[in-house]
């Protein structure tokens, strides 16, 4: 911890204004574990805080999938390890799955552990602009987790009212019958908005005022550009459903009429509020995870990322764009259709920018010398199966084939087909690339390939089948299926029982990946400063990087962080910090 | 902590611009006179000077307080730009919930229901005001 | 407090626009889509259901005026705290910035009593979906009040020791985004009747 001591020597400003200075960190040599782990102020501490936070979560997630997805493959079974689903258990299963994956899972996994580990490590500072904030939205967010894990054991249980939570189900108790889970669900996610509305404020601020001197906003790596733009796209958006947060609340417990028209209110304006908030965090969860991807990719071709600023420019219009098109969640809702006409097309032209990331990364893949290694692999497979996800968009995006598909399986597995890429295959393709630095040792590539084949095919055969159901017509939120003789015509019940299966095994697979995970924590290979021999600055720093970064002193950026292979040079990276 | 660890006005550390301060009481009295002008032009009950004082004054307020008070004029210019995208943002929000939740009914539909609370809602004011005579 | 050791970064500027201010501008920027949700959800129900006037008709106008001039007049002390400070007199900041927190109570506690009045007389959050906007919208701008209040005894007791003057500019500018809000906020709920 001392070794920090001659980084500030070299500080560009060297304006010593509280004791910063070489021994700034040497007052307590001995931080208890207390203070070291649970109160650090430390960007990275707080980023494996919410890593290990997100992955606990994950396996709350995947446990409620377990059950309810059993439960439609083999209804009225005693399911082990669960017992026997009823309705209320079902519908509150599937609100828990959709709601902590998304809010739980994706956002602090890809935004906050991302963003606190890399943001500092790669513009080549010491911690975020605000450490004590940054602290304070951790501990904000693990608040909200508490509230939500309470909200399952109180009486009437967890709320089942889907993660939309759309009134008159979710604004009134003789609906939805979960008095207490109801409020507690929309308390927590209000909490962890607020997080995240300080950690994007934090990040943000960092990266514009405390980048390393010579880093231009063109030397600035994708994935905290990613980031970036993810942030003010949270910040942007979720002020309206803020709003409508508490008015839901006051809905739910004083009793007032926001959302109920026979008082004045109207259930579609929450519809609004929250698909304002709801489309635009797609592209939160999504931008990081292209970022990550072009990390990846370009580290692992060999190759300089094909068009930086193309990468840039389109990250942004996505973000720009997907303030236009929300209303397609609510094609059948009763919108108005003239303005169903405008979103479809809004909707058709975000895939634009989309795809163009990708042709990106393609074509940066084209002429490398790539690396199979296990990130590579996760970022060829997110590449595969986002595309899919992606092209299944446009018919659900057009709002005449929506009116068929609206609340079928079709549009689960498209969600799905995108969000498993986002918050799974991306974020494997992160932790297995960033391991080496968060713990100074190598995980192990050959059991990081049997998870990432079993991974990847189990995916596709839980939700090929799903699709192909969906455009049999079969219906979201059913409890059982046997009382739908529509839905129970041959082979129907068979693919629903393929998914399931194909659930277990992808679920099985993952306890290799955490005993590998926590396994090369203690035991793996020790890894080299700059393991896979890559140009940004984190890969500067030791690995594990310790408090305050960059012992050696904070670094000076000299060019792009892409520049592999370049043609003058002998070695095939040349890191932006060397001179 | 001594004085001198303080750090005086961060501008010290880059940028190197001292605000300009503009003479505020002088502001201030003219953002009362716009309060007072914003409560007596609805008095007149004229539907059109009503919008004009209300509203039309709010703006020019926020405007003296944003330039005077917050010096939004002499910050970098991508920090109002973020603002106003802010607000155009709150402005496609509204242009796209409108169509639904302003209006009671569109291309092949109705909301009764909000209908209904109109027009019950416009018999009681009626009935109302016939019971009290005039009211203001 | 201020023992806390300050990371480089923070002491970093390379848009020239000190932290704390930049994280102000961006905290403004996250408070108009919340404001903007509420008071474009207000807005669109009361041009919808003209029958809400004769509600907003009960609202009490000398109120709201006597608000918005005790908001106007503490951010001219949030101002002057703000000119103190670059100044370099810590003590004159901090006596502006108490004499805005002053302005915060004042405001609060005309509010109390304008609501304790209200409710006195039926008008409750619940009575009509006009009083629920009413009350949630000045509700959430209150909470600002409160927020801004407490930060800036916060940082007026440092200003008043020398300590962290930027920060005087920073609350500022958070007090004065408040203070814009109830210029809205007044002729939607006072005076459009």
């Amino acid at each position: 911890m001392s070794s920090t001591a001659t980084a500030t020597k070299h500080e560009d400003h060297g304006h010593d204004s509280h004791g910063h200075g070489p021994d700034a960190h040497a007052h307590h040599p001995e931080q208890n574990f207390f203070m070291k782990y649970l109160w650090s102020t430390d960007h990275k501490i707080i980023g494996m805080q919410y890593l290990f936070t997100g992955m606990f979560m994950a396996l709350i997630g995947g446990f409620t999938v377990y059950a309810f997805r059993m439960q439609q493959a083999f209804p009225g079974m005693s399911i082990p390890g669960y017992g026997r689903v009823t309705a209320t258990d079902y519908n509150a299963l599937v609100t828990t799955h959709g709601s902590v994956m998304i809010f739980w899972v994706a956002m602090p996994v890809l935004i906050a552990a991302l963003g606190n580990y890399l943001i500092p490590l790669m513009i080549g500072c010491d911690d975020m602009v605000f450490p004590r904030l940054n602290r304070l939205s951790y501990q904000i967010f693990l608040v909200s987790v508490i509230v939500l894990i309470a909200s399952f054991f109180v009486e009437g249980g967890a709320f089942g009212g889907a993660w939309t939570s759309y009134p008159p189900l979710s604004a009134k108790a003789q609906y939805n019958l979960t008095p207490l889970g109801a409020p507690m669900w929309l308390f927590a996610v209000a909490l962890e908005f607020a997080a995240f509305l300080m950690g994007g404020i934090n990040f943000v601020t960092t990266v514009m005022n405390s980048r390393a001197p010579g880093m231009k906003m063109f030397d600035v790596p994708i994935v905290v550009w990613s980031i970036i733009i993810a942030s003010i796209l949270f910040m942007a958006s979720v002020g309206p459903l803020i709003a409508g947060a508490v008015m839901m609340l006051f809905d739910q417990t004083l009793g007032t009429a926001f959302f109920d028209p026979n008082k004045g209110g109207d259930p579609v304006l929450w519809q609004h509020l929250f698909w304002f908030f709801g489309h635009p965090e797609v592209y939160v969860v999504m931008l990081p995870a292209m970022g990550i991807v072009a990390e990846v990719i370009a580290t692992f071709s060999r190759k300089k990322l094909f068009a930086y600023k193309t990468v840039l420019y389109t990250m942004i219009g996505t973000g720009a764009l997907s303030f236009f098109v929300w209303a397609h969640h609510q094609f059948i809702a009763g919108i108005d259709p003239r303005m169903a006409n405008i979103f479809s097309v809004t909707t058709l032209l975000i895939s634009i920018p989309v795809a163009e990331m990708l042709f990106v990364y393609i074509a940066t893949l084209y002429g490398g010398s790539i690396r199979l290694t296990t990130p590579m692999l996760w970022a060829l497979a997110f590449i595969g199966e986002f595309l899919l996800g992606g092209v299944t968009g446009i018919f659900l995006g057009s709002s005449g084939a929506d009116i068929y598909f609206h609340d079928t399986y079709f549009v689960l597995a498209h969600f799905h087909y995108t969000f498993f890429p986002i918050a799974f295959i991306a974020v494997f393709a992160a932790m297995t690339y960033w391991f080496p630095k968060m713990f100074g040792r190598y995980m192990n590539e050959a059991w990081g390939k049997v998870h990432f084949w079993g991974t990847i095919v189990s995916f596709n055969f839980i939700f090929i089948p799903l699709f192909l159901l969906g455009a049999r017509g079969d219906h979201r939120r059913i409890f059982d299926y046997t009382h739908f003789p529509d839905l129970m015509k041959p082979g129907m019940q068979d693919l629903r029982i393929l998914a399931t299966l194909s659930l277990v095994v992808l679920l099985s697979f993952q306890v290799i990946f955490l005993v590998n995970f926590f396994l090369s924590m203690v035991k793996g290979e020790k890894a080299p400063a700059n393991p896979w021999k890559s140009n940004t600055l984190e890969w500067v720093a030791p690995s594990p990087p310790p408090h305050g970064n960059f012992p050696e002193g904070l670094p000076t950026v000299h060019r792009g962080p892409y520049e592999y292979s370049h043609p003058d040079r002998q070695d095939d990276y040349w890191p932006q910090n060397a001179s | 902590m001594s004085a001198d660890a303080t750090t005086p006005h961060d501008a010290a550390h880059g940028g190197g611009h001292t605000t300009h301060h503009y003479p505020y009481v002088k502001i201030w009295g003219v953002l009362l006179v716009l309060l007072a002008l914003s409560v007596i032009g609805p008095m007149l009950g004229h539907p059109i000077v009503t919008l004009l004082t209300a509203f039309g004054i709010a703006f020019v307020k926020a405007f003296i307080v944003i330039k005077y008070f917050m010096h939004l004029t002499v910050e970098k210019k991508y920090i109002g730009f973020l603002l106003l995208v802010m607000i155009a943002f709150m402005l496609v929000f509204v242009g796209g919930v409108s169509p639904d939740v302003m209006k009671h009914e569109g291309q092949r539909w109705v909301n009764t229901a909000a209908q209904d609370v109109v027009t019950k809602g416009l018999a009681a004011d009626k009935a109302a005001e016939g019971h009290e005579g005039k009211h203001e | 407090m201020s023992s806390f050791p300050r990371p480089i970064a923070t002491t970093r500027s390379v848009t020239g626009i000190s932290t704390g201010k930049l994280a102000v501008w961006w905290l403004i920027a996250s408070e108009i889509v919340i404001f903007g949700g509420v008071l474009g959800s207000y807005l669109m129900h009361r041009i919808g259901h003209p029958e809400w006037a004769s509600q907003a008709a009960h609202t009490n106008t000398v109120f709201g005026a006597v608000n918005t001039f005790v908001l106007l007049t503490s951010s001219l002390f949030a101002v002057m705290a703000h000119q103190a400070a670059d100044q370099k007199d810590g003590k004159k900041a901090a006596k502006f910035l108490y004499l805005t927190t002053l302005g915060a109570v004042i405001f609060l506690i005309i509010k109390s009593v304008e609501w304790t009045g209200e409710i006195q007389h039926g008008f409750t959050i619940t009575s009509h979906t006009f009083w629920s906007f009413y009350y949630t919208a000045a509700g959430i701008h209150g909470v600002h009040v409160i927020v801004g209040a407490i930060i800036m005894l916060v940082i007026a007791n440092d200003a008043r020791k020398g300590i962290d003057l930027q920060r005087v500019e920073a609350v500022g500018l958070y007090w004065h985004f408040v203070d814009i809000v109830w210029i809205f906020l007044f002729p939607l709920l006072y005076i459009a009747k």
